[in-house]
């Protein structure tokens, strides 16, 4: 297993927000985490990242634990997570961007701008210019650019117009075809099902359900997503 | 090309061109004039370096200046009177030795003292670095074989191979080149990979942790490399006056370092040198006709921070590229 999450707690300040996490990812595998809002997907990420070390539990990556690893190590070890809402550095350009998390690897910047041409296009614009689609982009391209051997997305299509989520689903496609590991977390049920080799769902803070897609029924939508 | 650009090139221009003039008149008061600029453009360039791209508001910089300035003066003592320095190491009167010598002590003091200030943020940072240049400055003031409070005298200006250092002209160009390698290196890391990593550290460091970088030690390397541009300018300072003393460490000249990138533009490249042409121009047009010019400069400083945030060069070339 490239990422196993063994039965994580985490905590913010004295509030207890995951109770009992448990997730695996196999190398080249793509897996959906999902829930509705609130039950821990985006702290999951986050103690994945370390930027929440859990306080029980275990994270190894590649084989190796990741606990009393500061976040940077955990990144340079091939995590890469494009956050919630985007997050690119506002004040520098889309060049900029990229090569400050540049590491060696079979990401360069021609490959980043070859997956989303528009980056090559605003190369020199500021990031807190472009729309929301292109900083999109280009935070799955700076993320890229660090030459991970698993690629996070939280929400990556979400507050975006139907034209430019359909170019981040054939980029999200194309990094799947190219064999990167990839935890999702999306809403696009129609679009993320397709995609996902496998789903595991949170509720309050535990994985509640894993499974295949297919078996993702009407019955699991309505007691766990809500749909 | 830019404004911002064509307003660089005027500046540069500009530090030149008063100088030659001046030389020409035979008005040496001005080439010195202009001396004090391009030095104090250099020693802000340093801490651009650190607040400007890292946003490191480090209070402590007149340290740096001052080891930079007490570098060049007692290594200049020991070469005057041949008494060895230490380890039977003599002095010298080479200003490149001694720039070397200014330039790595303060970058060995910018990482000692980078070390643990780095580790706070905000106005901790201000603070700790100020107590650390408050340190050196009372060692220095409590140091008698090297003046103590009275200072150090260098009886000769240091000496630049084929160069006549005594030469107002000569010894303002030599400065100049140097402020002009100092800006073309501060380009350069603004450009670079590392720039970028410092500036995106500057605006989050957690989020930079997510994509690989350490921010800790790519602040430690900027504030050190910061500190060491900002020692040859201590080493210049000293060599111009032909005198060191504690006033070079003292929190003024810290002060007085951080209101000249205020003033120029914080994080832009020519910000220094905009910031110290108008403060030596305020100080020496206000200073003739008022002993409380600082009065005025406060206002003009105000007036900057209130009205033109990008400072000179904001106000002249539109919004900064960069912070």
């Amino acid at each position: 297993m490239l990422l196993e999450v063994n039965d994580i707690a985490t905590y913010y300040g004295s509030s207890q927000a995951l109770f009992g996490v448990d997730l695996a990812l196999d190398e080249g595998e793509v897996l959906a985490l999902m829930g509705r809002n609130g039950m821990g997907k985006s702290t999951t990420i986050r103690s994945i990242c370390n930027l929440n070390p859990p306080r029980s539990g275990t994270i190894s990556f590649a084989g190796t634990s990741t606990s009393r690893q500061p976040a940077f190590r955990v990144a340079r070890r091939g995590i890469g997570l494009v956050p919630e809402g985007r997050r690119c550095f506002a004040t520098l350009t889309v060049y900029e961007n990229l090569i400050a998390a540049a590491r060696p690897g079979r990401w360069t910047l021609e490959r980043v701008n070859e997956l989303f041409p528009r980056l090559g296009e605003r190369r020199n614009q500021l990031s807190q210019t472009l729309s929301g689609g292109e900083q999109q982009m280009l935070a799955i391209g700076r993320a890229l650019m660090t030459n991970p051997r698993l690629l996070i997305l939280d929400e990556a299509t979400e507050g975006l117009a139907p034209v430019i989520r359909q170019d981040i689903w054939r980029a999200i496609r194309a990094l799947k075809s190219d064999g990167l590991s990839i935890l999702l977390v999306d809403k696009t049920l129609s679009e993320l099902l397709p995609v996902a080799d496998r789903c595991v769902i949170l509720e309050n803070g535990r994985s509640v359900w894993s499974g295949e897609p297919a078996a993702i029924d009407d019955a699991v939508k309505d007691r766990y997503l809500g749909i | 090309m830019s404004r911002e650009t064509v307003v660089n090139f005027i500046l540069a221009a500009l530090l030149l061109a008063v100088p030659l003039l001046a030389n020409a008149v035979g008005q040496p008061f001005y080439i010195t004039l202009a001396t004090r600029i391009a030095i104090l453009a250099l020693a802000a360039t340093g801490l651009n370096l650190a607040l400007g791209l890292g946003g490191l508001v480090s209070f402590g910089h007149a340290a740096f200046f001052g080891i930079g300035g007490y570098a060049a003066g007692i290594l200049a003592t020991h070469g005057f009177s041949g008494e060895p320095l230490v380890f039977g190491l003599s002095g010298t009167n080479q200003m490149l030795v001694i720039w070397i010598v200014a330039a790595v002590t303060a970058g060995l003091a910018g990482l000692a003292i980078g070390a643990i200030s780095l580790r706070t943020s905000g106005v901790y940072f201000i603070m700790i670095t100020l107590a650390f240049a408050q340190m050196v400055y009372y060692f220095a003031v409590s140091w008698p074989a090297y003046g103590g409070e009275d200072g150090l005298s260098i009886l000769v200006r240091n000496q630049f191979p084929g160069v006549s250092t005594m030469r107002p002209l000569s010894f303002f160009l030599i400065c100049y080149v140097v402020l002009l390698a100092a800006i073309g290196l501060f380009a350069l890391i603004r450009a670079s990979r590392f720039g970028s990593a410092l500036q995106a550290a500057r605006q989050n460091p957690v989020r930079v942790a997510t994509v690989g970088i350490r921010p800790f030690r790519i602040r430690l390397t900027a504030f050190a490399i910061s500190a060491m541009m900002t020692a040859l300018a201590g080493a210049l300072f000293a060599d111009l006056n032909r005198f060191v003393s504690p006033s070079m460490l003292s929190w003024h000249m810290s002060g007085e370092l951080i209101v000249l990138i205020i003033l120029g533009g914080t994080g832009r490249l020519f910000g220094p040198l905009a910031g110290a042409a108008l403060y030596v121009i305020i100080e020496y047009a206000l200073g003739g006709i008022t002993e409380r010019w600082q009065f005025f400069l406060g206002l003009i400083l105000l007036g900057v921070v209130l009205f033109a945030r990008g400072g000179l060069l904001g106000f002249i070339a539109g919004k900064a590229r960069h912070g």
